[in-house]
């Protein structure tokens, strides 16, 4: 094996390694053991990455190669390999995945210190991360599906680490079952690819999308324009995963989870699985018009949605999941709009500053002693300087805070301005297009107003946890105290991503030459497109400052008037704290309908109308009958048997008869 | 060859029989060499088996290992396996040996009659699935009811006479009328040799008759909606070893019946009915799995779940493309192995606590974290994640079944969303949450020899979910001969 496959086969299996060994070594190599070699294996994994990522885009390795590492399956046309994919997108994702995932392993020494179950934990982080490693590096929809339902079961395991809390169980079976919905489309997306194409192999379906693109397909009874149909029953995969609306209900729950999880899994690397399958298949959507108008407007609508329902939450760890819902419908509106580039290259970053953000909230939460409601926080920008420095950092990243003039800001600038601009480009020839530009920039302004909500009520105002010397006693004393360095660390690192892997990508990701760095990987469109309106470019600097001022405004000039609106329960905050009412709606009708559906079935269907009518009818009849003659209703099975026996027997010398005859 | 290993186990009821007057004074010497001959016997059984699979000429579509012998009045013993029935004898010998150590302890009432029931049942199941002459497989396939019968009625619970005059209700109305059209074969086709009747063409409008005669038998067997209602009170009042091959072996006959007759046999009546079956599997799939999310006990919780995943296979099995037979056939190998694991999950506890309330448990992985990591991947693969035998078996008969209707498969793969419903609603329930129930306070985890009894269920779980190649090689000859007959029929009455 030449040693570009033999560094990317190393890439995907040492986390698995690591896994294995902690997962099934449990006693024997203990905590401490447990936690280095998948610390250690996941290291060499993100370093590895970082040589291929080097190599394949700096060109000294071919720019696109599949190892073949095992059959899959393998029936007829029905044919998939165990492979490592490399190509532009794969070895993006892959140094995201990795590097997320090594500082979340650092980072867990200190969050998860006190924890029993340290082993576990780590086996299942580095289970996750071989998984999503699989999934970025699939070569076919098999092995797609294999890591895409693999990370989702770590995502389970992970959100119901605490097993003992029913909430925690709860919320993992509800992720998995939402994602399963999402799932469910997915899977007839592949039926019909394989049907439509004869093939699963991304790289043999590709070559024949010009000559499909118009046909049209029978589908549940309708006739279907092919392409739209395949693309819009993957992209229902990709809501699941990616938590898009309608489908999201499962990510602020999933927040159940240990933080280090939410970072790596719920934020940076798994939920984006959804926008890296909608890039890595743009050849098709490209194909398919309405499927494209379907992204747009729904990740539009996850943007805005998220956004508003993260205005009034309290608890820091929401506040952050609803951020990365909306996001990633950034992410959705620009692969829906065309601009794939755009869509990596925001995940890309939102990928550091994301995580960032949640690795910092739990260095907030070790510091306040497990308490995740802000309304109990406050002024703590003093006390624990630093990671006050790092959430700054992200926030600012996330609000996209920069330059357009003169092309200068942090990461968060450069990918979401580069979505919202090719938004409103593309906005010039399609209304949805237009749509998802308005509600970009709108989001904008919401996004700043319930990040900045978030930095005020956590470290501005006044402290609302009892203070260390105050009258009520020695047990409700509060100390808040920086994380240890071993948590601080991987924020730096974040950090620097955060401010600084914008400007430094910006311009293979999505400059001018982008084709140069994509290389056909996905369909990264023209160059720089047409100079943008003035007001256009500073739209979403305008609105973030907006949002700053009145976040600033209600939480720190006027602190509690943001308490006082909430505690008048209007209509509107009402509206917005229970998440639109989605999950009153959907146990009302989903939960209750298969609880409903299910007692009437058995108890309607089989007790009553099948046993019924069947057996238990026949059987009274028949006791009824062996009272009469007194012999059979005994009730031993040897009767029973018997009277079988001698069945069987008189039948077999008819048999006999018939066929000597 | 295969007399040796459909019959080698009749040697060991003799061997039982024997020693009963030989082994010793006590009720428990005659127990314990009950015990170690019947494993004794079963192991030498499966690996005969693996010897029949090693030497099985893959790539070949015929039958092989063939016998013929006459027998008396003309008719003829005849034995043969070919892709299709050749992993069954594999499953059905690797199978019994894990439930006789599951028995091991938990049996300890008429222990001799117990092992002479299961090596019984072990000749007639192999039996079964090597017969070649319709005869002799009628005689296995009717057979093995009996000591099924007596397992379920002598050593099942507190309601087994119900349950076992349910089975054996539904069986009786099943084979009766597929003694009907064995004979009715027998009569038009003047052979009753199986290699023959394949390549014999009956009539439509008489396969119609005797395609519905044989679903009659193979409905109940599978089972099907809406004659599956003795299989939860069967499995229930079954004693684990009990439960794991009804699940594991029984129900697949049904498929395997589909597959050797109704498909290659009546083809136009299959093509003519796929609808129907369709329309059962379907509601099978989603009507037994929203059933099993409402149970409140365990087992039988398992066993509608067995239901809704053989609706799979009938789905499968009628899309008559070999995407799909081969989904049908690792479908049912794989609910052979899962379900297999899952009753004896269910075994596990049940053994401890005597109890099948979901309710009684809850908080074991505190307890029992070995357990639970067991339960967990079988679980899984219960839910058809991808990396375990499940998903192989669902996502290929499927995918299979979408080229005949798309309509019957956007139900079908709805299934997929109701079974994680059902499987990781029951797991919450009985191993994560805080140990409430007191009783369970001292419960242990497994022990060696549950370990060794998982341990080859977990391997082939996940072998088969990793490589299915392993099972697609051996079947795929005979699939591709199957379904280019079934299309040729497809295209036009003969």
């Amino acid at each position: 094996m030449a040693t570009p496959q033999l560094i990317v086969l190393l890439v995907v299996l040492t986390p698995l390694l690591g896994a294995l060994v902690a997962g099934l070594g449990v006693g024997k190599i203990g905590d401490r053991g447990a936690m280095s070699v998948t610390t250690g294996l996941l290291l060499v994994s993100c370093l590895l990455a970082w040589i291929t990522f080097g190599q394949v885009i700096g060109g000294a390795w071919p720019d696109h190669f599949t190892l073949q590492v095992a059959p899959f399956i393998d029936i007829g046309a029905f044919r998939s390999a165990w492979s490592v994919r490399v190509d532009s997108l794969s070895v993006v994702m892959m140094v995201v995945v990795t590097t997320v995932s090594a500082l979340v392993h650092v980072y867990s020494w200190g969050y998860m210190a006190e924890d029993p179950h340290k082993p576990r934990f780590f086996a299942y982080l580095s289970l996750f991360t071989f998984f999503m490693l699989a999934l970025v590096s699939a070569a076919d929809f098999m092995q797609l599906f294999f890591g895409w339902e693999g990370v989702g079961l770590a995502s389970y395991l992970l959100i119901g680490f605490w097993y003992h809390k029913e909430s925690a169980n709860n919320a993992a079976i509800k992720a998995f079952v939402v994602n399963r919905v999402g799932d469910f489309g997915f899977a007839l997306g592949i039926m019909t690819v394989f049907w439509a194409f004869h093939t699963i192999r991304f790289a043999e379906i590709f070559p024949q999308l010009a000559s499909h693109a118009h046909l049209t397909w029978k589908f549940a009874g309708h006739d279907w324009p092919l392409m739209d149909l395949a693309c819009v029953l993957l992209f229902i995969g990709a809501m699941g995963k990616s938590a898009q609306f309608l489908l999201h209900t499962w990510l602020p729950d999933a927040m159940e989870g240990p933080t280090p999880v939410s970072a790596l899994i719920h934020a940076a690397t798994m939920v984006t699985a959804g926008v890296y399958m909608v890039c890595l298949l743009s050849p098709m959507f490209e194909q398919a018009p309405t499927a494209k108008a379907v992204v747009t407007v729904v990740g539009a609508i996850t943007a805005l949605f998220a956004a508003t329902v993260g205005l009034a939450q309290n608890d820091i760890k929401r506040v952050i999941a609803y951020s990365t819902c909306s996001q990633l419908g950034y992410m959705f509106f620009g692969a829906g709009v065309g601009a794939y580039s755009a869509a990596m290259f925001h995940l890309f970053t939102h990928a550091f500053f994301k995580a960032l953000l949640f690795l910092g909230a739990g260095a907030v939460i070790t510091a306040m002693h497990h308490e995740q409601d802000m309304r109990a926080m406050g002024a703590l920008g003093r006390r624990i300087p630093f990671t006050y420095a790092m959430m700054l950092a992200g926030t600012l990243s996330i609000t996209g805070v920069g330059i357009p003039g003169l092309d200068l800001g942090l990461s968060g600038f450069y990918s979401k301005d580069a979505l919202i601009n090719a938004a409103f480009t593309a906005g010039h020839a399609s209304a949805t297009a237009y749509f998802a530009f308005v509600v970009g920039v709108i989001s904008a302004g919401l996004t700043s107003f319930y990040s900045w909500r978030l930095m005020f009520m956590t470290f501005h105002g006044h402290a609302k946890w009892p203070a260390g010397h105050d009258e009520h006693g020695h047990e409700h004393a509060l100390e808040p105290r920086e994380a240890p360095w071993v948590m601080l660390v991987p924020l730096l690192v974040l950090a620097m991503g955060a401010v600084f892997a914008g400007g430094v990508f910006a311009e293979a990701f999505i400059g001018p030459d982008k084709a140069g760095f994509w290389r056909g990987a996905i369909i990264s469109g023209a160059g720089a497109g047409e100079a943008l309106p003035i007001w256009v470019a500073w739209a979403p600097l305008t609105v973030t400052a907006i949002g700053f001022a009145l976040a600033w405004w209600f939480y720190v000039a006027r602190e509690g008037s943001g308490a006082r609106i909430a505690a008048r329960k209007g209509p509107i905050w009402s509206f917005l704290y229970h998440k639109w009412y989605f999950d009153e709606l959907y146990h009302a009708v989903f939960v209750r309908g298969a609880e409903v559906l299910g007692d009437l079935f058995w108890k309607g269907g089989d007790k009553r109308l099948i046993d019924g009518l069947g057996p238990d009818g026949v059987s009274a009849l028949s006791y009824a009958t062996g009272r009469a003659t007194g012999r059979l209703q005994t009730g031993y099975v040897y009767h029973y048997a018997f009277v079988m026996l001698i069945g069987i027997a008189g039948l077999l010398s008819f048999a006999l008869w018939a066929f000597v005859r | 060859m295969l007399s040796l290993i459909t019959f080698l186990p009749m040697l060991g009821v003799g061997a039982i029989l024997l020693t009963r007057q030989f082994a010793g004074p006590t009720q428990a010497d005659r127990d314990a060499a009950a015990r170690v001959i019947a494993l004794a016997v079963t192991v030498a059984v499966f690996a005969l088996s693996v010897l029949l699979v090693v030497a099985f000429k893959t790539g070949v579509s015929g039958f092989q290992f063939t016998e013929d012998a006459a027998w008396f009045a003309g008719l003829h013993y005849r034995m043969g396996v070919d892709g299709i029935s050749v992993l069954f004898v594999l499953l059905t010998a690797f199978l019994l040996p894990l439930c006789v150590i599951a028995s091991w302890r938990v049996i300890t009432d008429r222990v001799v009659e117990y092992m002479i029931a299961f090596l019984v049942l072990e000749t007639l199941v192999i039996g079964v699935f090597c017969a070649l002459d319709l005869i002799v497989f009628y005689l296995f396939f009717e057979g093995q009811l009996i000591p099924m019968f007596l397992i379920i009625g002598i050593w099942g619970g507190q309601n087994r006479v119900y349950a076992a005059f349910k089975f054996f209700l539904y069986t009786l109305l099943g084979s009766v009328l597929m003694l009907a059209a064995i004979l009715a074969m027998i009569v038009i086709a003047h052979t009753s040799s199986i290699p023959a009747l394949l390549a014999y063409h009956f009539s439509p409008g008489v396969q119609t008759w005797l395609w519905l005669a044989f679903l009659a038998s193979f409905a109940v067997k599978l089972p099907m909606w809406p004659v599956h209602t003795w299989l939860p009170d069967a499995h229930v009042e079954a004693p684990t070893a009990g439960s794991v091959i009804l699940a594991g072996i029984l129900l697949k006959m049904g498929g395997y019946g589909f597959l050797r007759f109704s498909l290659p046999m009546f083809p136009n009546a299959s093509v003519q009915f796929t609808p129907l079956i369709f329309a059962l599997s379907v509601i099978a799939i989603v009507y037994t799995s929203l059933v099993a999310f409402r149970q409140t006990d365990f087992k039988k919780l398992i066993a509608y779940s067995s239901v809704a995943h053989m609706g799979f296979v009938t789905l499968g099995i009628f899309s008559g493309n070999a995407l799909g037979e081969q989904g049908a056939i690792f479908q049912m190998l794989s609910h052979g192995v899962i379900s297999s694991a899952l009753f004896l999950c269910v075994g596990v506890v049940y053994d401890r606590m005597h109890t099948r309330e979901i309710a009684a448990y809850g908080g074991l992985v505190g307890r029992m974290p070995i357990y639970a990591a067991v339960f967990m991947l079988f679980t899984m693969g219960n839910v058809g994640l991808p990396g375990t035998s499940g998903f192989i078996g669902e996502i290929t008969s499927l995918t299979g079944a979408y080229a005949v209707s798309t309509w019957t498969v956007f139900v079908a793969t709805s299934g997929v969303i109701f079974s994680v419903l059902y499987a990781l609603t029951v797991y919450k329930n009985v191993v994560f949450g805080q140990l409430a129930n007191p009783a369970l306070a001292g419960i242990l985890d497994l022990e060696r020899r549950e370990v060794l009894i998982f341990a080859p269920l977990i391997i082939a779980t996940l072998a088969l979910g990793l490589q299915p190649g392993l099972v697609f090689h051996f079947t795929g000859a005979s699939v591709d001969h199957l379904v280019a007959a079934f299309q040729a029929a497809r295209e036009g009455p003969r």
